[in-house]
């Protein structure tokens, strides 16, 4: 992790997409696609480097979906961005029948998820999207929590043969991580604090709240894990076996909705394995609204107070 | 209709008829031992089939995913009965399996599988879909500067999908004269005529509009059909679409234009006299 003195940077990991685009782009069979929010979900960077492998395609994700679909037979190497919850939601069927079922090589870059969105209120905050687009067959999910963690998921993504929902945030988040000792797995979650009390499971934005949390944690006595989940699907079964055995209670963190997100991921891993409490911090099943991001993810409880707080309800519950 | 420049002679003409009324045959055997399937637009692309696969396309049935073939895309994949009858012919695999279609031991979903079944260049069945993909796949041919082509074929019904007019303007926009398209225009949807349930026309002014070449044709006419690949192949940045003039359920007298055979399958009976048609007409074939 980043050294706690140097002072915070922030980037929003679409920026970091856009970036990670650019850096890797110079691979020949790199496509990418847009529907007219290129200078928002950043796949502008890219076009700025490469336009001759840069196609916007419109006010039209539908189409996008199926056709990036097409040029993954033909062997290339597709990102297709655009608000995730047009790209989740409006094209859901597009990404299981064209791309999903076929499992071609086409990588979804969903920028603007959760509510961190802010002002653009709820019809521009995708809440469901990790629940829907987990429940399709073949589809590799990734939240990223920061800029370099974004960086080492493109990567993978272009290494990974197969479909992949990138979930990212417009919102700028501090750098966690550090590049120069950061490793990336897919599939794999990162421990960012060993504990043995209880565990913290977090992905995107609301890793840095759980290590917010943590410190808070830490200073009342209780020794928390916190663990960074980047790959949604495949998740990590063996980590969260791990945590469950260790430290007996598990508290999730996501800004997403409550169903079938992160916090349904993880708690169908422990319920089928090793049975302990689970607490989610998530949205309580409802919609976003407009407002600034931080009033909102303190509305929607969506901090490291939240998180604390949903840690001692678990630890009661621990037998 | 446009006139056509080409005359096959007699032997070729007859060559087409016979693999197209094999097709047919095996399209009703495919479905009547399915007990379900789409006879009646499998019956009404069956010639354009013919004509793509044993004339114009450009394919390796020993290499079904050489990178340099030409592509076809069923954008109407619930007549995927056709296409397999016509990929078994070809020799893509072996036509015993075509019995086997929609059954759990075999190969042939219900729908095109680009993963299962080869020679299929798109899984397709959620129609306005393949229609993209096709874009998708010509696009690929002008990045990498390649000169195969890229063949895609869709339903009248179909056209009612928005994302089947996102294609359009996306294929114009990028100018992808690699592409053509094929509209099996036989009049006919699940619940009876496109021009009652929801009327895409007129479809060759839209078309033109969204700034396609135009070219219509009867669809069971072999000499026409070749003629209009061959043009379409010769317009520059531009798609082009063949607006085919078709019968739903043709050779088969009783499933022609009646839209109650979109989807239905025939009992043995009806199978007996389907297959005693086609091969009443093969004999008479054999006479000429
Ligand atoms: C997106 C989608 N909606 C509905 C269907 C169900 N469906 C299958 S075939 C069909 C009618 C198609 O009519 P048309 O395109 O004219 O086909 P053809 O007459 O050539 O069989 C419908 C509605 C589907 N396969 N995909
Ligand atoms: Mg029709």
């Amino acid at each position: 992790m980043a050294d706690n003195n140097t002072v915070v940077k922030k980037i929003a990991t679409r920026e970091a997409y856009g970036n990670a685009l650019a850096e890797f782009g110079g691979d020949e069979r790199i496509v990418v696609l847009d529907a007219d929010l290129s200078k928002s979900t950043k796949t502008d960077t890219f076009k700025k480097k490469y336009p001759e492998r840069f196609f916007n395609m419109g006010i039209a994700e539908a189409n996008m979906m199926s056709v990036a679909a097409g040029l993954a037979s033909c062997g290339k190497i597709v990102f297709a961005s655009t608000f995730a919850v047009f790209a989740a939601l409006r094209t859901c069927e597009q990404i299981r029948n064209s791309i999903g079922y076929p499992r071609l090589n086409v990588k979804i870059g969903a920028t603007h998820a959760g509510i961190s969105v802010g002002e653009d209120g709820a019809s521009h905050q995708a809440v469901e999207d990790i629940g829907v687009i987990r429940s399709i067959p073949n589809m590799t999910v990734i939240c990223p929590a920061d800029a370099v963690e974004t960086r080492h998921a493109v990567k993978a993504a272009i290494e990974h043969d197969g479909p992949v929902y990138l979930r990212l945030g417009r919102l700028v988040v501090p750098v966690l991580f550090d590049e120069s000792n950061y490793k990336f797995e897919l599939g794999k979650g990162i421990v960012l604090k060993e504990g043995s009390d209880v565990t913290v499971i977090a992905t995107g934005l609301m890793v840095h709240e759980a290590v917010k949390a943590g410190e808070m944690l830490e200073a009342e006595g209780i020794n928390s894990r916190i663990i960074d989940i980047h790959t949604i699907k495949p998740i990590d079964k063996e980590l969260i076996i791990k945590a469950a055995k260790e430290t007996g209670a598990i508290v999730t963190a996501e800004e997403g909705n409550v169903y079938g997100g992160l916090g349904s991921a993880v708690a169908e891993v422990v319920a089928e394995n090793y049975p302990v409490p689970v607490k989610y911090v998530a949205i309580m099943d409802r919609f976003g609204k407009s407002g600034k991001p931080a009033p909102l993810m303190k509305e929607y409880g969506l901090t490291a107070e939240d998180i604390v707080a949903k840690v001692k309800e678990a630890m009661k519950m621990k037998k | 209709m446009d006139n056509s420049n080409v005359v096959l002679d007699k032997q070729k003409l007859k060559q087409f008829k016979k693999i197209a009324t094999t097709i047919r045959k095996h399209i009703i055997e495919e479905v009547y031992h399915a007990a379900s399937g789409h006879p009646g637009g499998s019956l009404s692309c069956t010639d354009i089939l013919t004509v793509l696969y044993f004339h114009e396309m450009r394919v390796d049935v020993r290499n079904p995913q050489w990178p340099d073939r030409d592509r076809f895309v069923l954008s109407k994949g619930h007549c995927a009965p056709a296409l397999y009858a016509t990929l078994a012919e070809k020799g893509f695999f072996p036509a015993e399996e075509l019995p086997k279609f929609r059954s759990i031991d075999s190969f042939l979903q219900g729908h095109p599988s680009m993963k299962d079944v080869p020679g299929v260049d798109m899984s397709t069945g959620s129609l306005g879909q393949g229609f993209s993909a096709s874009v998708g796949m010509a696009l690929a041919g002008k990045l990498d500067k390649k000169d195969y082509r890229v063949y895609v074929l869709l339903g009248d019904g179909e056209l009612e999908e928005g994302q089947v007019w996102e294609a359009s303007m996306a294929a114009a926009h990028y100018k992808l004269d690699n592409l053509t398209a094929f509209l099996d225009h036989n009049g006919l949807q699940i619940d009876g005529k496109i021009t009652d349930v929801m009327s895409p026309e007129p479809v060759v002014e839209k078309f033109a509009a969204f700034g396609w070449n135009t070219i219509v044709i009867n669809a069971h006419d072999y000499e026409q059909i070749i003629d209009a690949i061959s043009k379409a192949k010769n317009v520059k940045g531009k798609p082009t679409i063949i607006i085919a003039e078709s019968i739903k359920g043709k050779g088969v007298s009783f499933m022609e234009n009646e839209a109650g055979w979109h989807g239905t399958a025939p009992n043995k009976e009806q199978r007996d006299i389907a297959i005693a048609e086609l091969d009443a007409f093969l004999a008479k074939l054999e006479v000429e």
